[in-house]
């Protein structure tokens, strides 16, 4: 049994621990060592993942690398960990950017002049790199976790470095009630999610009372999936839809899915850019990746009644927030809402349950990931600059600050799945794969690609166009550490835009093993046969 | 009455009344802790008043640490397990649940005397520290005796042996094996306890309003308990729990001064609701709950933690016995009404939690909504129920001491500040504090990596492989419910904005701090590496005939 994956966990899990006990103070010197010994974890960390992902082969069985270690033996919960390629790809993304974000971040923890003896003044720094590599841990033992009851705990636990990163740490560009409006921003993530994960928890256990009635008490995920798929493992399909909706409402909130997304822009617009990219690159992918992990794979049944209502529901979501940010005045809170229309994009992948809908779903996560960041990291770097966040303060940017505008640009455009960019390529997928299973609404969420052009065109228009507003004379154009957080984001979305193949040949595997589970095939193409024969008439 | 049966009875047993024969050693947890109350009560009378506090302490703290080392003993000696067996002529039994709850309730007194010692968290008078107790209980509230025993710093150190007292029932209760030492545990651990609900040295009038609820109710149920005893005497001409099963299940001869009576299934069913009467009503169940929220409000903190831990450990263990043992043949019977009440107690108590505005009736209804939740493992009637419930009881009560003993801190001027509101903004004045509580209640609420959810689960378990699925589908919804006011609570301390005028939380002396620690410690360490005690509860889990 190799221990990869546990050290993989405890890597950041550690460091988070030794942040935050770091010694405390304000000094220039105490925050530097902080940031780098923070900084320090999160690459080690990185080069860990990578090993993973090196030694992962794709050709192999469906989770690799497997350990079990066992802990509550009465309940049959051990704390197994395995990695699979939707898996692996996710871990990668998770390590990519926790670096990068805490880069970003440099200063975002750097005290305000605070009164002395406080928090403020003397672990805020500590605090905040610790509760970064601390999520960091959570997610990705989420990502690698083969047990149910294992990967609950870390799913809802996350919950709490989550809530006092958004609480605690702002972004300095909000106004007068800018600590009123954070902490109400944190208590609506933390209720939302825990709402959801009490409803998961009460069907955690009925999975568990459900199996243990045909003796299989067990928590391990693939022993459960693979005898639901035998047939081994036959839940009534009350139960089973039942189920489903608790595990599904909780993923829901997490991803988010149309209308429970209304937490998201109040984080994502109060809390620091780091932190909005941790939520909506990270975490919130671990709400998509379970839904394909384990509501497919425990409730295929179910999955497939529900699949049309989910359908609707992302597809709104995918309209629906496209169209609010376009409204939007709020820069950060533009991006969330363009995140919950690209969720839903995923989400209608998974959901479609074709090959190409879920390996775009897949690769889409990823790309949101990787595209988000680079938006919303730059734009963070614009918001630190003018110390606001409303569009309206911007104009003219790309006179004063070319190399800023240029990647916001390039920011905008990936998101806006411009042809050659990465997202392309997974929304593409996303939209053939619903298309071949539901043509209606493949054609309808096309629309949402018309409208990411008018929300992501519109707002680089009016920031970094234009005559320069007043108060953007001499603004500094992006620094070295800024260079560095965005070049590699940019590279990657130019890379995987002409060159998935790596990522496909990873997730290809799993998403196959995914979709026998459902014992869901492709849909044939319309006329096959009639387009050949046709052919040779001719 | 024939003449037949007063000769058989009269004749048959008078001739040859046996020497009885008591094993002293595997009863020396009773008896060690019996013997310290008595020293307890000898102390009041002939120690200086100066010195009693001190020497209460000891007095307690040794023997309840003498009785829970003997219960080690007698574990470690197989007395749990292979050596298990009735004593003092069939009518004390000594087995695996029996020592297992011993235990249980004695780490809890032990507990719980730290947090009665406390005498940091009242103001001093006259230049003493004092407790949480009445300066003199049997002084009028607001009277002139009062006041002058309140001025010269007057302490109420009988809390200590009362409480030895209803420790030793507690004790017996659990391990009762006939009927009528069952009821005399009862009223032995119920007596000192109504006492001490009276003798509160805040809102006596609440506190004494308290006492006598708890006592009139109390007395109802044990006068139930007792008459049930009588009919069921009547029904299999014994009291012994073994020889009632046998009558039961029709092993057993027919006593022949009781043809008329015996197998009679009206004295059977009337006589065991009658004993259920009584036992629900100390657990706290639906509908005989009525008294929980009034008496835990108005009882001194200290105690009602006692009461709410120590009780129920001891009532479910006496219920367990009488169910297990006595009636496993009349499952058929019973369990359909136990499953009636546990739906009703977990409901109840879950939505009437929701309303609370005050912290102790809240935890209050918590512990009604657990006690519905323990019944479920209760009726599973299996093996594993029984673990589950030894589980669930020995986790339960940790946690309640510790929520207690965190409400006697939160304090103004008044004394405990237990309306809910003013516990808004806690989080932010006393962060440490508001954290523990916090886990205390994810406990209460049965969160993941809490010892609340590890009993719960084992509970819920247990009723399902014992085919009650339904209860289980009602209590999983039900803790989704409890859950939400739980987590109100959570919000209110770390979320809300502090009350100008709030009250402030009083740095505790090393005993109430210990007592605390010590909870937290069981709350996560029975939610992260529960096996070893989910293995011991399991091992215990067979009962002795």
């Amino acid at each position: 049994m190799s221990y990869l994956l546990t050290a993989t966990c405890a890597v950041p899990a550690a460091g988070a621990v030794v942040t935050a006990a770091l010694p405390a103070g304000n000094s220039e010197a105490r925050r530097r060592t902080t940031k780098a010994v923070a900084l320090a974890v999160s690459a080690a960390t990185l080069a860990l993942t990578a090993v993973v992902a090196a030694r992962f082969e794709p050709g192999g069985p469906r989770y690799q690398l497997t350990e079990s270690h066992s802990w509550i033996r009465s309940f049959g919960i051990s704390f197994s960990l395995g990695v699979d390629g939707i898996g692996a790809v996710l871990v990668l993304l998770t390590a990519v950017l926790v670096p990068l974000v805490m880069l970003a971040s440099w200063h975002d923890s750097d005290p305000a002049p605070a009164p002395e003896g406080s928090f403020e003044a003397k672990r805020r720094t500590q605090g905040f790199f610790a509760l970064i590599l601390a999520v960091e841990a959570m997610v990705l033992v989420s990502f690698l976790a083969t047990d149910v009851f294992v990967f609950y705990v870390f799913f809802e636990a996350m919950l709490i470095p989550m809530y006092f990163l958004i609480g605690g740490f702002g972004d300095r560009a909000g106004g007068p009630d800018a600590g009123k409006q954070r902490s109400y921003a944190a208590v609506k993530f933390l209720l939302y999610n825990l709402l959801g994960g009490l409803v998961m928890l009460a069907a955690v256990i009925g999975l568990y009372v459900v199996a243990a009635d045909q003796d299989l008490a067990t928590f391990d995920l693939p022993t459960l999936t693979n005898a639901i798929a035998d047939g081994k493992l036959a839940i009534d399909p009350t139960a089973e839809k039942a189920l489903f909706l608790g595990f599904f409402f909780a993923f829901a909130v997490k991803a988010p899915l149309w209308p429970l997304h209304t937490w998201l822009p109040n984080a994502m617009g109060e809390s620091t850019a780091g932190t909005a990219v941790l939520i909506t690159a990270v975490v919130d992918k671990v709400g998509t990746f379970a839904m394909l992990r384990y509501c497919l794979g425990l409730f295929p049944d179910a999955s497939k009644t529900f699949a049309p209502a989910i359908l609707v529901l992302s597809l709104i979501g995918i309209v629906y927030g496209a169209l609010v940010a376009i409204g939007q005045k709020d820069i950060k809170r533009l991006v969330a809402y363009a995140s919950i229309s690209h969720f839903g994009f995923i989400i209608m992948g998974i959901f479609a349950l074709t090959s190409q809908g879920q390996t775009g779903a897949t690769l889409y996560m990823v790309n949101h990931g990787i595209s988000t960041a680079a938006w919303m990291l730059v734009a963070g770097f614009l918001i630190s600059r003018r110390g606001s966040r409303l569009i309206a303060d911007y104009g003219g940017v790309q006179k004063v600050a070319p190399v800023l505008a240029g990647t916001f640009l390039i920011g905008g455009l990936a998101t806006l799945s411009l042809p050659g960019m990465a997202p392309f390529v997974s929304e593409f997928l996303v939209l053939v794969g619903t298309f071949s299973r539901y043509p209606a609404i493949g054609i309808a969420a096309t629309f949402g690609i018309v409208l990411a052009a008018l929300y992501a065109l519109l707002l680089y228009q009016r920031t970094m166009t234009g005559p320069v507003k007043p108060r953007m004379e001499g603004m500094p154009d992006l620094k070295v550490r800024e260079l560095a957080v965005v070049a590699p984001l940019v590279a990657l979305t130019l890379l995987l835009g002409v060159y998935p193949k790596p990522l496909t040949d990873m997730v290809n595997p799993a998403v196959d093993a995914t979709l026998s589970q459902v014992h869901q095939t492709d849909p044939a193409p319309a006329h096959p046969v009639a387009a050949t024969t046709g052919g040779e008439h001719e | 009455m024939s003449p037949t049966l007063w000769l058989a009875a009269a004749g048959g047993n008078s001739a040859s009344i046996p020497a009885p024969h008591i094993e002293y050693g595997q009863l020396s947890p009773m008896l060690i802790v019996f013997a310290a109350a008595v020293a307890g009560i000898l102390t009041e009378a002939f120690v200086p008043r100066r010195a009693r506090y001190g020497v209460q302490i000891g007095i307690s703290l040794l023997g309840l640490g003498g009785a829970f080392a003997a219960v080690v003993v007698l574990a470690a000696q197989g007395h749990a397990t292979t050596q298990a067996g009735l004593l003092a002529m069939g009518s004390v039994a000594i087995d695996g649940p029996a020592l297992f709850l011993q235990g249980v309730i004695l780490l809890t007194a032990v507990m719980a005397v730290l947090t009665y010692a406390e005498r940091r968290l009242e103001p001093r008078l006259n230049g003493h520290g004092v407790d949480s107790f009445a300066a003199q209980g049997g002084a009028v509230p607001g009277g002139d005796q009062e006041r002058e025993a309140t001025r010269a710093g007057f302490t109420t150190t009988e809390v200590f042996p009362l409480t030895l007292f209803a420790v030793g029932g507690m004790l017996l209760f659990p391990a009762a094996n006939d009927l009528l030492t069952m009821f005399v545990a009862l009223e032995v651990l119920s007596l000192p306890l109504y006492l001490l609900c009276g003798l509160a040295r805040r809102r006596r009038l609440l506190s004494q309003e308290a006492a006598l609820k708890y006592f009139l109710l109390g007395a109802f149920a044990s006068a139930f308990f007792l008459f049930g005893t009588a009919l069921l005497y009547g029904y299999a001409g014994s009291v012994q729990l073994g020889d009632i099963a046998d009558v039961v299940s029709g092993v057993a001869p027919v006593t022949p001064a009781l043809t008329v009576t015996t197998q009679n299934d009206a004295l059977l069913l009337i006589g065991l609701a009658m004993l259920s009467v009584g036992l629900l009503f100390k657990v706290g169940a639906v509908p005989f709950h009525a008294w929980t929220p009034d008496v835990y409000q108005g009882a001194p903190t200290p105690v009602t933690g006692f009461m709410a831990a120590a009780t129920k450990t001891a009532a479910f263990g006496a219920f367990l016995r009488l169910f297990y043992v006595a009636f496993p043949g009349l499952k058929w019977d019973w369990r359909p009404v136990m499953w009636g009440v546990a739906i009703l107690t977990m409901v109840a108590g879950a939505i009437l939690a929701v309303t609370q505005q005050d912290v102790k009736r809240l935890l209050a209804y918590s512990s009604i909504a657990h006690a519905g939740f323990i019944l479920t493992g209760v009726i599973a009637t299996n093996r594993q129920g029984l673990g589950a419930v030894l589980f669930y009881l020995l986790a339960y009560s940790f946690v309640t001491l510790g929520a207690f003993a965190v409400v006697t801190l939160v304090r103004d001027s008044k004394g405990e500040a237990t309306h809910l509101s003013s516990w808004a903004g806690l989080g932010r004045r006393s962060p440490l504090l508001a954290a523990v509580f916090a886990l205390f209640l994810l406990a209460f609420a049965g969160i993941p990596l809490t010892s609340g959810f590890t009993g719960k689960f084992a509970v819920f378990q247990a009723a399902a492989a014992g085919g009650a699925t339904p209860l289980v589908i009602v209590g999983v919804l039900s803790s989704a419910v409890a859950a939400f006011f739980y987590i109100r609570v959570i919000v209110l301390m770390f979320f809300s904005d502090p009350q100008p005028q709030g009250p402030s939380v009083a740095v505790p002396s090393p005993l109430t701090a210990t007592a605390i620690g010590v909870g937290v410690l069981v709350t996560l360490g029975l939610g992260l590496l529960p096996q070893y005690f989910l293995d011991l509860a399991s091992k215990a889990s067979l009962f002795v005939r």
